[in-house]
């Protein structure tokens, strides 16, 4: 985002101090210090939507854990990416998210260059110690261009973000409650029968794992670009796309 | 240095054993290479299908244990193994999480799944298997979800490195961390 002012609120992540801007969030101001704090929901160039959790925190007298993305800096402020503690809850976290779908990694589109592979990776997820739900899904492959398999999806929303704020065109949302959950496509037709896809691809370019694919990809060969948003996003925001030349 | 008093001591038996799974496991473990032979100065490898020997043995020291526990007889050889193991190493996706072999318990109960494989093949006969093949369990499931696992070896298949790395630090030749990932 382009920013007028210098960063002039101080904040403490992991005993580093950082100068955030007034209106930023945890999760950003450490991404600009370096401090890595995992994260899957959060899409940058799209709103906040602190749905997976992975990004949480400890922040110094609050009882509770606080989703880094969606927690904005306030002065003297003390955060803690990482203790045993949360180690241990982001760990659970991708192991409940791996249970609740069916994520195959080894017929997967996405084996290989997949950010759910990659957290589990990075938060030493060996194994998935809740029971599979090996839940009943299937796979929409009604659109030309993409196929949608919700077996493999985390709602994490970041094809609805992307969809609604990006691309203006809403066609994907959530509809169902808790483990019923799921995406779907305009008001619940196929999507390749949904009028209002525009044929853009943004939420295929963001999506995390193999839900959203390219038809025609096979094993390991689906390769996605999230950072398409951002790249989006502050272009418009800077207004790159005008002509300056026409506007002195 | 060993005294010629003291006989050298044992070297500790590894087994490995293949449960619901498609043998490729246990071909990254032949593409351990030349590597089975340093390994056998490190180990004893006392059962697997390497290995002429119908019984599952006792005392066991470490198992690789490949597959899913999909069916009954994979189900008595999982707390077989776990009773006269030491060490139960999850060997692969399939043990690990289920895998390939667990995409079976999207398609329904076991009847109607292999009803659909074997009746509704248009390249079968119609013909259903019978009695000489051991009975499916409701799902086919995660060996760490039947019986105690103690360490978990994803990869589908662990590359050959990756096993390597994974028995130099448990036979004690090498401990260098080493990763792990799924797929």
């Amino acid at each position: 985002m382009a920013r007028r002012q210098r960063p002039n609120v101080p904040v403490v992540i992991d005993g580093h101090e950082v100068m955030a801007y007034p209106d930023e969030s945890v999760l950003s101001a450490a991404d600009r210090e370096g401090i890595r704090i995992p994260r899957l929901c959060a899409l940058e160039g799209t709103s906040v939507h602190g749905g997976c959790r992975l990004c949480v925190v400890e922040v110094a007298e609050r009882h509770k854990l606080m989703p880094a993305c969606g927690t904005t800096v306030v002065e003297d402020m003390e955060v803690r990416t990482r203790s045993r503690s949360l180690d241990e809850h982001r760990k659970l976290i991708c192991e409940l998210l791996l249970a609740e779908g069916n994520h195959v990694c080894a017929v997967c589109v996405s084996n290989g260059a997949c950010e759910l592979q990659d957290l589990a990776e990075e938060l030493g997820v060996d194994h998935v110690r809740p029971d599979y739900q090996f839940p009943r899904r299937s796979v929409d492959a009604s659109h030309p261009k993409y196929t949608f398999d919700p077996n493999r999806c985390v709602l994490c929303t970041r094809c609805v973000r992307t969809c609604a704020e990006v691309e203006g065109a809403h066609v994907w949302d959530l509809a169902g409650r808790a483990s019923g959950s799921h995406l779907i496509a305009d008001l619940g037709q196929e999507w390749g029968e949904a009028p209002s896809c525009t044929w853009c691809g943004k939420c295929v370019a963001v999506c995390p794992t193999g839900a959203l694919a390219w038809k025609g990809k096979a094993v390991g060969e689906m390769r996605h670009d999230p950072s398409l948003v951002a790249f989006l996003s502050s272009a418009r925001e800077q207004g790159e796309w005008v002509d300056r030349e026409a506007l002195r | 240095m060993t005294s010629p008093k003291h006989a050298a001591p044992p070297l500790p038996r590894l087994a490995t054993i293949w449960l619901g799974g498609c043998s490729g496991c246990h071909m990254s473990f032949v593409d351990l290479d030349e590597w089975l032979i340093e390994l056998r100065r490190h180990a004893q490898i006392v059962y697997g299908p390497l290995v002429d020997r119908k019984e599952f043995p006792e005392d066991v020291d470490a198992v690789l244990v490949e597959g899913a526990v999909t069916n009954t007889d994979n189900l008595e050889l999982a707390h077989q193994l776990r009773a006269r193991s030491k060490v139960v190493i999850s060997f692969g996706d399939c043990a690990v999480t289920g895998n390939v072999t667990a995409l079976r318990n999207l398609v329904g109960e076991p009847g109607e799944m292999v009803y659909r494989v074997y009746a509704e093949h248009p390249d079968r006969d119609g013909q259903m298997p019978s009695e000489v093949i051991p009975d499916l369990l409701p799902q086919a499931l995660p060996l760490h979800h039947v019986v105690p696992v103690d360490l978990f070896l994803p990869g589908c298949p662990p590359p050959a490195a990756r096993i390597r790395e994974a028995l130099e630090s448990l036979l004690g030749i090498d401990d260098s961390p080493h990763g792990i990932r799924f797929g």
